[in-house]
């Protein structure tokens, strides 16, 4: 899905996502950071997740969400950041958004597949698909208790055009994004009658840490920001919030 | 004494699903057939309402530390007032030294608490204090300190499923949240609910079904000590959204059946429809959910007014799992489908096999005229 191809207008008083409960992953830099910031600007209630605890704390300071300190490629911090979820916007049982967003660029600088070690790709798999499809798994109760209350409730999987285009150096992430894609539309047909719908995104380039790192040196002045891209992606949610069941 | 022609064995394997999980079922005329457990789905009819408990199991054991007598404790959460994350103190049951492999009954008492004490979890900055000892001396209430995150954070790192010598291999939360799990709120888990997968969601749908959830906070099924056994369960907060209690009225003015996935499902459903809170324009809280304590026992005699029929683990005589049962079931025709459990070695407790139980007695919403199927 193209975000330009989304209809950013609104006219209703409250933001649609006004109330939703939402949990944003890697939510205390770029895309994830914005995305955080937009939500909360919107009136909605959002956990987020990151590894570094200091940052966790200054944009739990800064937003009002909870933070909580967990590296979704871990598996065994998968349920724990369900319980402290649990503990915060899913305690009354639904969830209406999850956004898995936290990624790794595979190995930098960027190398040919035949020169990234074999962990490296591992280390992609597990943070861009093993990450989101555990933690989705792990949150599809609420996801779906959401959707039975009436709007459907949104799984948004952030991916890269280079899931689609065959960039040399791009081999660890660009396949890992790839399977992420294709595990969204598999599982958007399945869920579809659980009101859940299962969404992957490419935002675009952006000026975040993520970019730097891929692509050091680039004219960061040339770039978008990311809060446009997270207005963007997060329209597109409400777009789809809005469709009624058939 | 009726010679026995088979045991139940305890299933010490920590699969929710296994292939070869069995289902005993009770239908309405009295009689018992044992089916695979997966086909359970096949005995949904149209217009039935299966209700099931989306509780996640809270990591409810943590080794502590008695900083009076230095002495190491194992703390099991048991109770709580409110299903509220910020409500921070619990009653608890404390075992001495060793661990689940011993059996809770064969565990070291622990020390002496007294109101005031304070329990330190190591590894964390995490620590409770004894608010009272409750009228047992392995019964107390606890107030955990520091913000509820702060509580949180160090419970999912620190706690472990409550697991008993059954089960030797230690659990992880992925062991015992069952696949619609939500709030952490249930001190074991709604383990009847370990049948339920995405796919029999989906196929209670296709039968023309429809499928609801509530919030039970279950408790624990046992802590060792005949005195505290005997007050189980424990009085269990519950919330019930107001889209489940609408098809429960749905479908009982069509007819449907309601069908409870697990006992603390039966416990809350009925305990709402005895206090009027199952009726339209019921006392709504704001989210149009409703939340009580669920205080009573359902046994022999108990008059049930909405749960038609009751999937559950396979539960010995004797425990209050199994007493509820009386609730549906008269006892010549319970003590047969007992033999009848024994006498195929059905799997009990947790991760075992499973029971169907349509029930033989009245309650007054079945006494009702029903409507055209």
């Amino acid at each position: 899905m193209k975000i330009t191809e989304v209809d950013r207008t609104d006219n209703s008083e409250a933001h649609p996502l006004a109330g939703a409960r939402a949990v944003v992953t890697g939510g205390t830099s770029g895309l994830g950071l914005a995305l955080v910031r937009a939500l909360r600007s919107a009136g909605a209630e959002v956990a987020f997740v990151a590894r570094t605890p200091a940052r966790v704390a200054e944009v739990a300071r800064e937003t009002g969400a909870t933070g909580i300190v967990a590296d979704v490629a871990n598996k065994r911090d998968v349920h724990r950041i369900a319980l402290e979820v649990g503990a915060s916007v899913g305690r009354d049982g639904a969830l209406d958004l999850l956004v898995n967003n936290a990624s790794s660029l595979g190995p930098v600088p960027l190398r040919p597949l035949g020169d990234t070690d074999c962990e490296d790709l591992e280390a992609a798999l597990a943070a861009n698909l093993l990450g989101p499809f555990r933690l989705t798994k792990t949150l599809l109760g609420p996801l779906a208790a959401g959707g039975r209350s009436g709007r459907p409730s949104v799984v948004l999987n952030v991916s890269s055009d280079a899931a689609r285009g065959a960039y040399p150096g791009w081999g660890a992430y660009g396949a890992s994004k790839a399977g992420l894609a294709h595990l969204s539309a598999i599982w958007d047909a399945e869920l579809a009658a659980e009101g859940v719908r299962v969404l992957s995104i490419d935002p675009g380039d952006m000026d975040t840490p993520l970019h730097e790192r891929a692509l050091p040196g680039s004219d960061r002045a040339s770039l978008p920001r990311p809060g446009e891209a997270a207005r963007a992606l997060l329209a597109a949610v409400a777009t789809v919030r809005g469709q009624v069941r058939s | 004494m009726r010679p026995r022609t088979g045991t139940l064995v305890a299933a010490g394997t920590p699969a929710q699903r296994p292939a070869g999980a069995r289902l005993l079922t009770l239908d309405r005329q009295g009689t018992i057939t044992v089916l695979p457990r997966r086909d359970w789905t096949g005995l949904v009819w149209k217009g039935d309402l299966v209700v099931a408990n989306d509780a996640a199991t809270l990591p409810a054991s943590l080794r502590a530390t008695h900083r009076p007598s230095g002495r190491a404790v194992e703390i099991r959460l048991a109770a709580r007032r409110t299903l509220r994350p910020d409500d921070l103190v619990f009653d608890a049951v404390l075992l001495g030294e060793g661990d689940h492999r011993t059996r809770t009954e064969d565990r070291a008492a622990p020390p002496a608490m007294a109101a005031g004490d304070a329990l330190a979890i190591p590894g964390t900055r995490l620590s409770a204090s004894v608010i009272e000892v409750l009228d047992h001396p392995r019964f107390v209430r606890l107030a955990f300190d520091g913000s509820p995150p702060e509580f949180w954070s160090a419970l999912g790192r620190a706690g472990r499923p409550v697991q008993y010598a059954h089960v030797p291999e230690p659990l992880a939360l992925w062991d015992v949240w069952t696949v619609i799990a939500g709030p952490p709120v249930a001190f074991e888990p709604p383990s009847a609910g370990f049948l339920l997968d995405w796919a029999s969601v989906a196929a209670i749908r296709s039968r023309g079904a429809d499928f609801a959830t509530l919030t039970h906070a279950a408790g624990l099924s046992s802590t060792g000590d005949p005195v505290l056994d005997a007050r189980l369960p424990l009085p269990e907060p519950y919330r019930i959204p107001e889209r489940t209690a609408a098809l429960v009225r749905e479908t009982r003015a069509r007819g449907g059946r309601i069908i409870a996935i697990g006992t603390t499902v039966v416990r809350a459903l009925e305990h709402a429809a005895a206090h009027g809170l199952l009726e339209d324009r019921s006392p709504l809280g704001a989210s149009g959910t409703f939340a009580s304590t669920a205080d009573q026992r359902l046994g022999s005699g108990t008059q049930r007014a909405v749960v038609d029929v009751l999937v559950s683990g396979t539960h010995a005589p004797g425990t209050s799992h199994h007493e509820l049962l009386r609730a549906f079931v008269p006892d010549p025709l319970l003590d047969r489908v007992d033999r009848a459990l024994a006498g195929a070695r059905f799997r009990t407790h947790e991760f075992g096999d499973s029971v169907w139980i349509e029930s033989r007695l009245p309650s007054p919403w079945n006494a009702r005229p029903r409507g055209p199927r």
